[in-house]
Order: C-alpha cells, then sequence, then structure tokens
C-alpha cells in the first residue's frame, strides 16, 4: 500500500504563508487562554490533597458534600465524578503535616454514615513541596530545550537549531492552550507529556531537516524553496505513517487507559496532531525565512573539503617521510 | 540464506530478552523480576521533614540533666539551675567550686561558656547547633529505618532525598488500619523520660499554671490513661532514653502487655543513685510528655532495668517496644507529600494500561503488516524483540515499572516502528530509482541511519532531563522511553538489517516488490 507517490513534488512553501497566520492564530489564542482562564494547577504543584474515593453504589455527591461541611478542613473542597458514576475524588487546597493523623482518615471517618465505600488514592502535597516540584518542572522543560538546541546547533547548523526551538515552542503553546481550554489539572503526569511532545515534535522536524540537509549538499540547485520542497514531500510518507502508529497508540491509551492517564494522554494526543503538522508547516518555512545560504553552504563544504584533503596530503608526506 | 553478523547478534538480543524477561512474565519464584511501582502493586509514599529545632533544644535539655546530676554527684550546690531554647544558665553557692565545675563543663563538646562570678552560662556554639541538626535527620532515617525493618514489610525504602528530606516507601499494604500502623510506628517520637514527681508541690497542681510551674523549675505532665489527672515533675529529667539498651513486650501479673526495658551501665548507675537518695518520693516513667505510671521508691534500685504499663494491646506494645529499641527521634517528624494507593486501584491501572499496550500493539502490527507487507513484518518482528528486551533490561536492572513507565511503554510501540518506516521508505524509494535489491537496502540504510540517529539522540534528552528532574512514578516514564529508544537502536536497525541480509538472494529472486516492500513492481 502507499499513500503517496513521489511523482510530484507538492508545494509546501506556497502554503507557508497562510499557515504562518494559522499558527499565529493559534498561538495567540492559546496565549490569551493562558492569560485570562490560567493553568488549572492540580495537587503536584500548586499543592493541596486529592482523595479518591470509590463506593458500591453510585456516588451520593450530595450526600457526601452535606458530610464534609462540618470540617474546616473541608472549606473549598471539590467533589467530582472520576472516570465512572461510583467513584469521586474530593479536591482541596488544604493539607495536613502530621504523619499520623491524615485527611485520608478523618475523610474516611466524616464519610462514615454515606454508604459502603473504599479509599483508594490519598495524594498530600504540602506547599514546600508543590512549589519544589513547580521549579523542577519549569527547569527541566528549559534544560531540555537548551540540550536539544545545543544537539541540533552542533549536528547541522545554527539556523535549524533556531527553527526547531521555535516549532518546538509553537506546539507546547498550543499543548498548554488545549489543556486550559478543556480545564485539565496540570500534574506531574502533564509535565512528562509536554516533555515527550518535545522529543516527539522534535523527531519529525529531525527527519525533515535531514532530508533538506542531505538536499542542500547533493543538490545542485541552489534554491531553497526547491529543495525544501521536494524534502518534505519524501519524507512525507513517513510523517503520516509514523504519526499514524503513534496517534493509534495514544489513541488507545486515550480511550482505555483509565481516568489516572488521561490528562497525559490528552496532551500528548494534541502534541501528536500539532507536532506533525509544525514539523512540516512552521520548521520549515522558519528556515527559509533566516535566508540559509545554500551557496554559502556549498562553499563552506567545500573549503571543509579541501581541507580533509589537505590534511590527508600532510600525514602522507609525514608517512612517506617527505617532512 | 547466510548467516551474518547483524543477524546472529540479533538473535542473541532475541535470547537476552526472551530468558531475562521470563520470571517478570511468567511470575516465577526465582529470578530478577521487575519491581512494580506503587502506583500499580498499592502502597504508601511519604516525604517527610524534620524539625531540627527541636533537636538543639533537646540537646540543652540533657546538658542540663548531666550538669544536675554532676552536682548531685559531688554535693555542688547549685542554684537556679534552668534552660531554655538555646542556653543553660545556673550559678553556684560555693566559689571553691568554680574550678571543678569550669572542668566538668569544659568537656561538654561544642558549647560557648561565659562565667560570672559564680554565675555559669552555656549554648551551643553555631557550629554544633548545625552539627546537631544534621544529626537529628542522620538519625531519624537511622531510627525510621530500623523501626520498618521490624515492622514486617518487605523492603522498606528509607532514603535521604535532598539536603534534609527523608523518602519513606512502603509497598504491599494491605489494608488502611495497616497504613495507620505503619505511621504511627514512624512518627513516635518514642522519647522515654524518668522524671522526678516534685512532692512538695505536687499536691496544688490542680490549681497551677504552666508559667507557675516553670517558675520552679517544674512542668506539668497529664497521665496517659486519665488525662484529668496531672503530676508536677521536676523540669529536668534524671534520665533519658538513649541510655536504653532494650525494649520488649511482657506481660504482668494480670496477662496485661506492658514493657520491659533496660538501661546501659551509666544509665543504671545515675538510676541508682537517683533511687538511692529519693526512698519515699515518687518517679514518672514519661513517654513522649505523658505519664504512664508514677510509683513509689521504696529502696535504691540497681541494676538498670524497668516497666512501663499501660492500656495497651499485645500489637500496640509490640510496636511500641519496636520504636524505644529502635531509639527515640531526636526531632520531631512531620508530612511534606504523601501518596497513598489502595491495592485495588493498582490493579485497575494494571489492568487498564494492559488494554490499551495490548490495543495500541495489535493496532501498530496489522497497520505494518498492510502497509508494508514483508518489510512490515519485519519491522514487526524487531518491535515485538523490542518489548521483551525493555522487559528484561528492566529485570535485570531492578528498575520500577510504573504507570507513567507503562505509558512509556505503550509510547515506545508507536515510535519504535518509526526507525522501520524511515527505512522503508528509503529503500522504496530506490527501487523506484531502479537501483537493484542489494543496493537499495544497503543505501537504504545508510540514508536512513544518520536521521535515526539525530532523532533518538534529541528524544533522549529530553528522556534523561525528565530521569534527572522527575519524581517518583514519573521518572520510571523516563526509564523506560530511554530502553525503548535504545533497544529500538538494536533491534530496528540492527535486527531487520540482518534478516535482511539473510533474505536478500530471496527477495532478488522472487522480483516480487509488491510481496515484500508492499510497491508495485
Amino acid at each position: 500500500m502507499e499513500f503517496f507517490k513521489y511523482t510530484r513534488t507538492f508545494n509546501f512553501m506556497g502554503k507557508s504563508r497562510a499557515a504562518m497566520i494559522f499558527s499565529v492564530i493559534l498561538v495567540l489564542a492559546s496565549l490569551a487562554l493562558l492569560m485570562t482562564k490560567g493553568l488549572n494547577y492540580g495537587v503536584d504543584f500548586a499543592g493541596g490533597t486529592i482523595v479518591q474515593v470509590k463506593y458500591d453504589t453510585p456516588a451520593p455527591i450530595d450526600d457526601m458534600r452535606e458530610k464534609l461541611k462540618s470540617n474546616k478542613l473541608f472549606d473549598g473542597a471539590s467533589i467530582t465524578e472520576f472516570g465512572a458514576a461510583d467513584e469521586v475524588v474530593i479536591r482541596m487546597k488544604s493539607t495536613t503535616g502530621s504523619v499520623t493523623v491524615d485527611i485520608g482518615d478523618i475523610t474516611r471517618e466524616a464519610l462514615q454514615s454515606t454508604g459502603n465505600f473504599e479509599i483508594r488514592r490519598v495524594d498530600i502535597v504540602g506547599p514546600t513541596v508543590g512549589a519544589e516540584l513547580k521549579e523542577k518542572g519549569i527547569m527541566s522543560l528549559v534544560l531540555a530545550i537548551v540540550g536539544i538546541l545545543i544537539y541540533v546547533a552542533f549536528r547541522f547548523e545554527w539556523r535549524f537549531a533556531v527553527a526547531s526551538i521555535v516549532a518546538l515552542i509553537h506546539d507546547i503553546s498550543i499543548a498548554l492552550g488545549a489543556i486550559t481550554l478543556v480545564g485539565l489539572d496540570v500534574n506531574l503526569d502533564v509535565l512528562a507529556a509536554l516533555l515527550t511532545i518535545l522529543g516527539y515534535s522534535l523527531n519529525d522536524t529531525i527527519i525533515v531537516f535531514d532530508r533538506i540537509r542531505e538536499g542542500v549538499t547533493d543538490s545542485k540547485s541552489t534554491d531553497l524553496t526547491n529543495i525544501i520542497n521536494e524534502s518534505v514531500t519524501r519524507t512525507l510518507a513517513r510523517t503520516t505513517l509514523t504519526s499514524l502508529t503513534t496517534f493509534f497508540v495514544v489513541f488507545t491509551l486515550f480511550m482505555f487507559g483509565g481516568e489516572i492517564i488521561h490528562s497525559f494522554a490528552f496532551t500528548l494526543l494534541v502534541g501528536v496532531v500539532v507536532g506533525t503538522y509544525s514539523s512540516i508547516f512552521v520548521a520549515s518555512p522558519i528556515l527559509l525565512w533566516f535566508g540559509f545560504d545554500v551557496k554559502g553552504y556549498h562553499v563552506k563544504l567545500a573549503a571543509k573539503a579541501k581541507r580533509e584533503v589537505e590534511k590527508e596530503r600532510m600525514r602522507d608526506q609525514y608517512e612517506s617521510g617527505v617532512m | 540464506m547466510k548467516l551474518n553478523y547483524r543477524i546472529v547478534v540479533f538473535a542473541f538480543a532475541i535470547v537476552f530478552g526472551l530468558f531475562f524477561s521470563a520470571p517478570s512474565l511468567l511470575q516465577m519464584q526465582d529470578g530478577k523480576k521487575v519491581t512494580l511501582g506503587l502506583d500499580l502493586q498499592g502502597g504508601l509514599h511519604m516525604l517527610l521533614g524534620v524539625k531540627t529545632e527541636e533537636a538543639t533544644k533537646s540537646r540543652i535539655k540533657s546538658i542540663a540533666a548531666s550538669i544536675k546530676h554532676f552536682s548531685d554527684r559531688k554535693d555542688i550546690l547549685i542554684d537556679e539551675l534552668k534552660f531554655n531554647e538555646s542556653s543553660v544558665s545556673f550559678s553556684i553557692l560555693d566559689v571553691d567550686d568554680v574550678k571543678s565545675v569550669k572542668e566538668f563543663l569544659g568537656e561538654i563538646d561544642g558549647t560557648n561558656i561565659s562565667v560570672n562570678g559564680e554565675s555559669f552560662s552555656l549554648s551551643l556554639t553555631p557550629k554544633e547547633i548545625i552539627k546537631t541538626e544534621k544529626q537529628s535527620i542522620d538519625q531519624a532515617i537511622e531510627t525510621i529505618r530500623n523501626r520498618l525493618d521490624q515492622f514486617g514489610l518487605t523492603e522498606p525504602v528509607v532514603a535521604r532525598q535532598g539536603e534534609e528530606k527523608i523518602l519513606v516507601q512502603l509497598a504491599g499494604i494491605k489494608s488502611q488500619e495497616e497504613e495507620q500502623r505503619a505511621r504511627e510506628l514512624i512518627s513516635r517520637a518514642a522519647k522515654l523520660e524518668l522524671m522526678a514527681v516534685d512532692e512538695d508541690r505536687n499536691a496544688r497542681v490542680n490549681s497551677m499554671s504552666p508559667s507557675d510551674a516553670a517558675a520552679y523549675g517544674d512542668v506539668i505532665l497529664e497521665d496517659a490513661k486519665n488525662p484529668q489527672m496531672k503530676y508536677l515533675v521536676r523540669e529536668i529529667p534524671i534520665l533519658d532514653g538513649g541510655m536504653l539498651t532494650d525494649a520488649s513486650m511482657g506481660f504482668d501479673q494480670n496477662n496485661r502487655p506492658l514493657i520491659n526495658f533496660k538501661l546501659n551501665a551509666e544509665g543504671a548507675e545515675i538510676f541508682g543513685d537517683f533511687t538511692g537518695k529519693s526512698v519515699g518520693k515518687r518517679l514518672a516513667v514519661v513517654l513522649d510528655g505523658k505519664v504512664y505510671s508514677a510509683p513509689n521508691i521504696n529502696e535504691r534500685i540497681g541494676g538498670g532495668s524497668g516497666q512501663i504499663s499501660g492500656n495497651y494491646t499485645v500489637m500496640e506494645a509490640k510496636d511500641l517496644a519496636i520504636a524505644l529499641r529502635s531509639g527515640a527521634l531526636l526531632a520531631p517528624i512531620y508530612l511534606m507529600e504523601k501518596r497513598s494507593v489502595g491495592p485495588s486501584l493498582g490493579a485497575d491501572s494494571i489492568k487498564a494500561s494492559m488494554i490499551a499496550l495490548i490495543g495500541g500493539f495489535i493496532l501498530v502490527i496489522v497497520f505494518m503488516m498492510v502497509y508494508y507487507r514483508a518489510a512490515g513484518v519485519i519491522a514487526n518482528i524487531a518491535l515485538i524483540a523490542n518489548l521483551f528486551i525493555i522487559l528484561a533490561v528492566m529485570s535485570l536492572f531492578g528498575a520500577t515499572l510504573t504507570l507513567p513507565g507503562m505509558a512509556g511503554i505503550v509510547l515506545t510501540v508507536g515510535m519504535a516502528v518509526d526507525a522501520n518506516v524511515i527505512i522503508s521508505e528509503r529503500i522504496r524509494e530506490l527501487i523506484y530509482e531502479g537501483k537493484s535489491i542489494h543496493k537499495a537496502i544497503e543505501e537504504g540504510y545508510a540514508n536512513a541511519m544518520r536521521a535515526i540517529l539525530d532523532a533518538n539522540i534529541t528524544t533522549l534528552i529530553a528522556a534523561v532531563v525528565l530521569y534527572a528532574y522527575g519524581t517518583g512514578a514519573i521518572k520510571g516514564f523516563a526509564i523506560t522511553i530511554s530502553i525503548g529508544i535504545l533497544a529500538s537502536m538494536l533491534t530496528a536497525i540492527l535486527g531487520t538489517h540482518g534478516i535482511y541480509e539473510m533474505l536478500e538472494k530471496k527477495i532478488q529472486k522472487s522480483k516480487n516488490n509488491r510481496f515484500w516492500f508492499g510497491i508495485k513492481g
């Protein structure tokens, strides 16, 4: 089976202006969402408590609310269904610092008369730990981006590095925007998903860039637009296929992976789609706009080759005893 | 068909994968297995902080106690022995004793001593305070570890995290009650003190305020069984639990559980001296600030052993004996983070992620087969080998498989075929260009290699950062992704190349590109 034939080069760069407008709108909308609605930090980063309760019957949420009212600890607690009608999570800002008595126990006592239930999960994150996790989380995103920037600059050229980073920031912003839009709790798993998007989207970008690099080196043509169009077309089948297989697995994870993995899978799902799009329509056009100089690159390559030859000659001379 | 080094290496990799993943897959008794994370098997994860400032306070208190004991032994009359949070002060009545007191104080490490005539004042040096605080963390880790080792769970984890946090991980906790017991055992101060009841003023204890008591150098303590009942005891203890050598559960004459304890030689001596001098008075046995008993002293008690009786159940007495034996916590601990997962939730998570894994796996395998035909089958062999190798490597290193780790494996299934997609596309291209099968395969691999390497290394960079900065379950994700990427280099690149080399002659002969690569021709 074949999705694409290499008989014709698609003019991707011709669409780059429209794509650019589309991307800018998406990113701006995401930023606007982030600014107005804001990210909904979960307990991992904001600190607080989560108690997950599973009942034998559908959870009596109203009754639970009534029972929890009596204790000040539960002020502002929210009770929401978690994946199924018999399972709920109670979220609150407060935490307990005592090792022996914790909110899990208190909740169990408070809910005693509401039916037959089991407390399946208690997460308590104190404010200092929350702040620390947040700091570490931001650090890890920044470090990953810097590490990748350095690697790509080293393996390709600085313009490639900058273009791929712009694409990454584009992807992360839109993913964050989508998270804000549906109001997901941002926890450690979402951060892990964001870092995976970094790796994944970059993967796609690099495959395209590798083709462009190859095109630039081998091609007689010095028209970058042509080279890029050809390279994107030639990698199109691969880009689509890998995106599809990844999309398949992430989608099954999203559908069947259970409630706990839901936010992680959702973030990835958005990331796979946006990452694929950005490697074609964001990273490559930026390379074009930066005015990557094919002629200059050829000259550089020629000079490098010449140096190699010169070195080789010197070595030969040295070994044969001329020098 | 001919053998080549690639296929041999690949075969070894498969054998390695099957062999080392077998113990985990078949749940065999022997052999190294993958450890399931707390989120999958259920358990308790806690990050504890230590109130280190309390350690300095108790250090000061024990210095005060040793001064008291010294002066009693040498019959030095001292007055107004007092201590607060950071210093001890007292004065002596007889100027002749200044020299011997100075000598004694000089032996106490890490203190600043100021003498003003007959008045003395001691405080800890800043260096000593830091040392004491650091020690209190070390000691808390050691103590909690000792206690949990005796609690009866398999492989409890107690480790330092960062400068001053303690990580406690308990797997396999079955019930809320068991968790509660474990938490109580961990956090119990288990500070045993033997204190003298202030018999002169004890009769008035109910009308006294804490500050009244402090004015006499006393404190008011509650009875453990009956909080209404109060005792007035001397603030400076005769002994503390640091001189305890052993504690065990026993029974009294009515067959009720109690705790027997033994003191070391120094403790026994102090205890003997005190009881000899205080016949007719009462001695309060104080545990964690509550009076458990206050027996009359009838005679000098040598030998240095005693009992704590309370309304214990056998379980409570056992846990308390463990806590006393493992030593007191120098400073109280508090909860910074807790994650507890019930066993049923863990089982549900395993089930859900397995469904996702199998579902995703089947989708990818079928897709590859339909799209690439034989080339897809070859890629699928590599993918299956990859899964076994991930599991084998994790088993071998005893790595922990968490829920995000499972997600990582699912993701690897999607991403590991990427290398084969790139290679197959390259081969197709070269065949279209009219290259021979041999050339197409060799050049296809050569061309694809650079891109695959660059792409994998950048993903690896992200995974390593995630491992370094991630905590707990997230680390598991970084581990499976990293192993998956590395294993895919072996299976998807080297392994499939070997298979192609082996089949090359056959492919050339058949000339059926539709069968082999899913394209016309």
